[in-house]
């Protein structure tokens, strides 16, 4: 609806402004309309249960965006989640379904403090960027693995990638709780914990840690990679249609290997993240589901980089008002699973009706003028 | 319905008027104990309020506080041990006003509770697990924990009476030296009636893993064990799985019995309303709260689930006796000679540890009689 409002405005090359704007509204207007949906289906629940959309939807405005401290909050919640959303995103355009990125996070998390844990005096930035490009490298081992398997064995990504996270996590309660374990840590085994200087600390100004410019960072560098670059654009090509993609003479092998593995160093680095800005040590805490949370980002944002960080935020904006919706409205926190969920099935859904609309259609404002 | 809704219409508008009373409140005096007449208090779980566990009976403990004149009771369940409780006490403090906090799980002590003890220096929090050192942490911190070891000894007291196997069972989460000294009390609770008896342990390697515990519940009862207890966050699929094959149960944390009416022996439990309230006395009479504060048995922080019916009269009169010394103090569980399960001394004789004794905190072995290990 909104675009053929925005349609009216006059503009010089008014037909060719139009065809611009279909193409670009679409993409606006379906996930807008079905995340409208979702929250009316999740209206009709509350009005079940005997309890008020509006002050549901009030309490969830002020929890995540309606004062300086919820928006705060909200930003922590969704820095993991522009990292570990890549880690789908980008495979995605290969046509992978990875759905294992939690491995990468605990690893890379394990691997970092423990290179952390070793350096003592030397100087700060040089140990925090060394930590990130540990995470990075093991993260990406981790899931480039799950690339080379599927193209080299043709074993099922998502399958080998879901398995191999419980691998990765059994893994790093070993480390955890046998060689890099401090003694110190009795009651819940961890690595030694890093040294004052070698934490990340916060934005200026703010609570959130740097986590999260480092997350923008990477979705706008996918964007770039995916969108502006041969790479990228082989990368579509083979997800398309991978025999197609051979025929032309495109390495589709080192193309897989690249991008999932790119995929898991974004996962491996919101693992060291982790570490350095919140947790200080590695232990089971790292395993706290940012990795099956970033699924959700990804697929909300249709795979498109830069799509993930306003998700990540919106998501971060449920998460964090759902504490308080626990408090003011004495719901159990299953009520924002249930949230989530309808609004999920309900983006999924609406992904049938691109295309389906004809307003949508360049061609008609084209025949139109 | 309608009520209902009316009802949050208007706790919305009361909530609303609150907000903007706390906006303009100078911050200072929202944190003076001279609040007294109206003090709102944060509980944090790390799992649901209703697990039959951990988390159940903080939340009883945090119930227990609902009917005091001017007191406010807030709570969030499911609050994994990352930035999320970071953001959940903030939020308690920013948007509820709390003056004090329970953060209830032993993971959201470091880093996460003591970021916000320096960024709130007049709230104060009080965490379970006994961290706190005087001099090591903030004044506005503090710990709170309960000896609960001797519940586990009375529990194999009362399997030791009713198994026929002379095998009991133990479902664990990790090694840590808590559940390891579990599981030692639980064994020589048993052995003090049949020395002989013997005490199979499965570790799950996690606090809540549903489909290994009930994994690890069906391999003690294949392997013979008649009596099964855990130290799990939920035992409810421990309770639920021994029960369905015909084993019996000892219960942890809370009282399970309603989930096995007719074979649940007895439990040992978490008293935390009688902890909570000292607490809250403390802040309503504008008193210090204490930082560091324990309890067993006697002291009121632990108490036994009532026994259920396939208790034995002899297993009800010895478990009645060695509660009644126990009641008394002085009464060690682990005490020389003790050999751990690979045949090694490791309590001297001649030697005896309280239940507050510090060298027990970091048990790191399994005595004679438990089949399974550590590592």
């Amino acid at each position: 609806m909104t675009d053929i409002t925005r349609g009216s405005i006059e503009l010089p090359s008014a037909s060719r402004s139009l065809e611009w704007l279909a193409r670009r509204s679409e993409a606006f207007a379906i996930p807008l309309l079905a995340l409208v949906s979702g929250m009316v289906l999740f209206s009709v629940f509350l009005i079940l249960l005997g309890k008020s959309p509006l002050q549901f939807f009030d309490i969830m405005w002020r929890g995540g965006f309606g004062s300086w401290f919820s928006i705060q909050n909200t930003m922590s919640r969704a820095s993991p989640l522009l990292l570990t959303a890549l880690c789908v995103a980008l495979p995605a355009r290969l046509g992978l379904v990875v759905i294992g990125g939690e491995g990468a996070i605990v690893l890379g998390g394990v691997a970092a403090a423990a290179l952390g844990a070793s350096f003592n005096g030397a100087p700060g930035f040089l140990v925090i960027f060394l930590m990130g490009i540990t995470g990075m490298i093991i993260g990406g081992t981790w899931i480039g693995a799950v690339g080379a398997l599927r193209h080299y064995r043709a074993v099922n990504e998502t399958i080998s990638s879901l398995l191999m996270a419980y691998i990765a996590i059994a893994l790093m309660n070993h480390m955890v709780e046998g060689p890099l374990r401090d003694p110190a840590s009795l009651n819940k085994p961890s690595t030694h914990p890093l040294a004052e200087a070698y934490r990340i600390g916060t934005i200026p100004g703010t609570d959130v840690h740097w986590g999260l410019i480092a997350g923008i960072v990477a979705c706008i560098v996918s964007w770039v990679l995916i969108d502006k670059t041969r790479w990228g654009f082989a990368a579509r090509i083979a997800g398309g249609n991978v025999r197609a993609a051979q025929v032309q003479g495109l390495a589709v092998g080192p193309l897989i290997v690249g991008f999932t593995a790119l995929a898991g160093a974004f996962s491996g680095l919101a693992g060291m993240i982790e570490v350095a800005a919140v947790q200080g040590s590695a232990n089971a805490s790292l395993a706290a589901g940012y990795g099956y949370t970033g699924i959700l980002v990804a697929f909300l944002a249709r795979h498109n980089p830069l799509a993930i960080i306003p998700v990540a935020v919106f998501l971060g904006g449920i998460y964090a008002s759902g504490g308080l919706i626990q408090r003011r409205m004495d719901m159990p926190d299953a009520t924002v699973l249930v949230l989530q969920g309808m609004l999920f099935i309900v983006i999924l859904f609406s992904e049938t009706f691109y295309g389906r609309f004809r307003m949508f259609n360049p061609d008609l404002w084209k025949r139109a003028t | 319905m309608t009520k209902n809704f009316m009802f949050s219409r208007r706790q919305l508008l009361k909530t609303s008027a609150a907000g903007i009373t706390l906006g303009l409140a100078p911050s200072g005096l929202l944190s003076r104990p001279a609040f007294a007449a109206a003090a709102t208090v944060g509980f944090i779980y790390v799992g649901p309020k209703d697990d039959y566990g951990y988390n159940q009976a903080h939340a009883e403990g945090a119930a227990a506080l609902k009917g005091i004149e001017g007191i406010t009771v807030v709570e969030e369940e499911n609050v994994p041990e990352t930035v999320d409780v970071q953001k959940t006490m903030e939020s308690m403090i920013n948007l509820d006003g709390a003056s004090l906090v329970f953060p209830t799980s032993f993971g959201y002590f470091d880093p996460h509770m003591l970021a916000m003890c320096a960024k709130f220096p007049a709230v104060q929090f009080r965490h379970c697990g006994g961290m706190w050192s005087k001099d090591k942490h903030p004044v506005n911190a503090g710990s709170y924990f309960g000896y609960i070891g001797m519940g586990q000894y009375l529990n194999g007291v009362v399997a030791g009476h009713t198994s026929k196997s002379k095998k009991i069972g133990f479902v664990a989460a990790k090694p840590i030296p808590q559940v390891l000294l579990n599981i030692n009390s639980f064994l020589l609770g048993a052995r003090a009636v049949d020395p002989a008896i013997t005490c199979q342990v499965i570790f799950t390697g996690e606090w809540s893993l549903a489909v290994k515990e009930a994994e690890a519940t069906n391999a003690l009862v294949d392997q013979g064990a008649d009596v099964i207890t855990c130290h799990v966050d939920s035992p409810k699929v421990v309770v639920e799985t021994a029960a369905g094959r015909g084993a019996y149960i000892c219960g942890y944390h809370a009282n399970q019995s309603a989930l096995a009416p007719d074979k649940y022996l007895t439990g040992a439990e978490w008293a935390w309303g009688n902890v909570y309230k000292t607490f809250i006395d403390a802040l309503v009479k504008g008193e210090p709260l204490p930082n560091f504060t324990r309890g067993g048995l006697a002291e009121g922080f632990v108490k036994m689930s009532p026994l259920g019916p396939a208790v034995s009269e002899a297993a009800r009169t010895q478990f009645d006796g060695t509660l009644a010394e126990m009641s008394k103090g002085g009464f060690s569980v682990i005490k020389g000679p003790l050999k751990n399960n690979k045949g090694d001394v490791v309590v001297a004789d001649g030697t005896a540890f309280a239940e507050t004794a510090i060298e027990l905190e970091s048990m790191d072995y399994l005595i004679e009689g438990v089949v399974g290990s550590t590592s």
